[in-house]
């Protein structure tokens, strides 16, 4: 288990070391999303916004159309919700060179409740013309989607939790915008998953293994620009799909593969993601479990799939 | 371009500036007069006698920039920038329309010479303070200007934007507050009253100079008082007049958004001195 913040912080130093140009921002939580490693080493292009995030997109957007390259970090709900129309008007629209790292995205935020338990930041940042969203599955790959936000022109959303996840990859991990990365090869069922549900597809594909099932597990953690190559070769390939996110099923990594099956090659989606409610404090175990973003609730999602193609061929 | 203090001459390029306007919303049969014709007057001082800019080299890191955080406000901007030559004036027919490079709001990536993207209220302070930083870390003693309307002061983000001008002591930074009195709905104090204005500016931090927005002699003098200003933001708080300069139109709320007919244009432009062809 590693800690993604943490591999934010650490690769974010790294890179202003090599670029004087990257400055961070955050608003009042630096300790928490570890902007504050930055703020340590390079005090003087570290900038806390205090709790405004309406006015840190802003500057942020003004950092860009001065030349730098900034990296705006505060909590996902507030990143996307609070700040939702400067991100459109000042970042989006303009397609500043504007990184929006937020950390505490989704259920696993727990304890908080859920006035803190973002579920609708990946809806609301994909709905953005011209951003680029990311939802990586672990520390390595938070690390390489740091490192791509960086040498990209243009705006991009990064979504972290809180917890530490598993780890999948190691430090040689590079991600490219907009390509997915198959974690596992099936012919049966296709996972299509981002953050903390790729390492449980994984799970659920061995499970499956052991019943003599086929499940390929693709990492989508560029939700937008979505790989549709691979969501058109899994529907093709496997005729059902399974998407997986700690997300709700309203707009997220669902929606976005269904988009592209829908108009391109219809098959079978079930999206699995937390439900379209309010939950409640709990442990992220606990409410992980609630939302059936297990091995179990994603076996079971895979097997009706796969049943409801049997039924779309007329078998 | 000819840069003057001279204030005969300033009024000249204003009245200028004023027909155009007009002219390019009427064409247009939408965009907002009143609020464009209540700023002439500082975009003149600033693009024809203080800011530091060309079109020779209007992409020199080192220039001074300004935002118009009223980006409503756009047909003074692009009439400024035209008259300045950052593109022809034959452009300016095109306001609004499908594929022009002038957008109803300021759109930077289309438009040669405007540098921030705005139109949605409240949101162009922020960005100036982070070109100021920017030059700041760079270490360029250039300046960034922001017009402000006085409704737009409605918006909380402004005075987000006030309190980090202040906390990061941006004497770099130059605002212009157009407090024409009047919003799409009626008068500021009838929809929602902002005074005392100039003491909440001052509360928040901010340098305050109270003068005459449509007086060339107190708006230069005001830029240079500003500038002696290092260690805080400076806000020019600038008294106008809704719709200035057109008799019909002055201080009424009914021409925030509305396009002059061509009666109205004819009878505008007669007033400025612009001849049957304008």
């Amino acid at each position: 288990m590693l800690s993604l913040r943490d591999f934010y912080g650490k690769t974010l130093a790294e890179l202003g070391r090599k670029n004087k140009d990257i400055v961070a921002m955050d608003c009042d939580l630096s300790g928490s999303t570890r902007t504050s490693v930055f703020a340590k080493e390079f005090p003087e292009r570290f900038f806390n916004m205090g709790v405004a995030e309406q006015d840190m997109m802003g500057t942020a957007a003004g950092f860009a159309a001065g030349g730098k390259i900034p990296f705006a970090s505060t909590f996902a709900i507030f990143a996307t919700g609070r700040a939702w129309e400067q991100v459109r008007q000042s970042i989006g629209y303009p397609h500043a060179n504007v990184k929006i790292v937020a950390s505490h995205g989704g259920i696993t935020v727990g304890p908080d409740g859920p006035s803190h338990q973002a579920g609708e930041d990946i809806a609301l940042m994909r709905a953005i013309p011209g951003m680029t969203v990311i939802v990586p599955a672990d520390a390595h790959e938070t690390a390489a989607a740091i490192r791509a936000a960086a040498e990209y022109d243009g705006p991009v959303y990064i979504r972290l939790p809180r917890d530490k996840f598993p780890v999948i990859y190691d430090e040689k991990k590079t991600l490219t915008i907009g390509k997915s990365t198959e974690l596992r090869k099936g012919t049966d069922v296709t996972f299509i998953t981002c953050g903390l549900m790729t390492h449980v597809a994984l799970l659920a594909a061995d499970e499956m293994g052991k019943n003599g099932l086929s499940a390929r597990v693709i990492d989508m953690a560029t939700v937008k620009p979505l790989d549709s190559d691979a969501v058109i070769a899994a529907a093709r390939e496997t005729g059902a799909i399974v998407t997986a996110e700690e997300h709700t099923t309203i707009g997220g990594l669902g929606d976005a593969v269904s988009e592209v099956t829908s108009g391109h090659f219809p098959v079978p989606v079930i999206r699995v993601g937390m439900p379209d409610t309010y939950f409640s404090s709990g442990s992220p175990e606990e409410l992980v479990e609630a939302c059936g973003l297990t091995p179990r609730g994603l076996a079971d999602a895979a097997m009706r799939a796969m049943g409801m193609k049997k039924t779309a061929s007329g078998k | 371009m000819k840069r003057t203090e001279d204030a005969g001459e300033l009024r000249e390029i204003a009245r200028r500036i004023r027909i155009e306007i007009l002219k390019m919303i009427h064409t247009a049969g939408s965009g907002h007069p009143g609020g464009s014709l209540s700023a002439v007057e500082i975009l003149v001082s600033l693009y024809f006698s203080k800011m530091n800019h060309s079109t020779k080299y209007a992409k020199r890191d080192e220039r001074d920039k300004f935002v118009l955080s009223k980006g409503h406000a756009a047909p003074v901007l692009y009439a400024t920038l035209a008259e300045c030559g950052y593109f022809s004036k034959s452009e300016l027919a095109s306001l609004r329309q499908m594929d022009s490079m002038l957008s109803g709001h300021p759109y930077a990536p289309s438009t040669p010479g405007v540098e921030i993207t705005t139109g949605s209220l409240g949101q162009g302070l922020s960005q100036a303070n982070g070109l100021a930083l920017a030059n700041r870390l760079n270490g360029y003693g250039s300046y960034v200007y922001c017009l402000l309307g006085d409704g737009e002061t409605q918006e909380g983000q402004v005075w987000e934007a006030a309190m980090t001008a202040a906390h990061y002591k941006l004497g770099s930074l130059i605002a212009f507050l157009d407090n024409n009195d009047l919003q799409i709905d009626g008068f500021v104090k009838d929809v929602m009253g902002i005074e005392p204005i100039g003491e909440k500016w001052k509360a928040f931090g901010w340098h305050v100079q109270e003068i005459d927005g449509h007086d060339f002699g107190q708006i230069l003098q005001a830029i240079e008082n500003a500038k002696m200003v290092k260690d805080q933001p400076s806000m020019v708080w600038c008294h106008t007049v809704k719709g200035k300069g057109v008799s019909f139109m002055e201080r009424l709320a009914k021409w925030h958004g509305t396009a002059p007919n061509a009666d109205e244009l004819k009878k505008a432009l007669a007033e400025l001195g612009a001849g049957g062809n304008g």
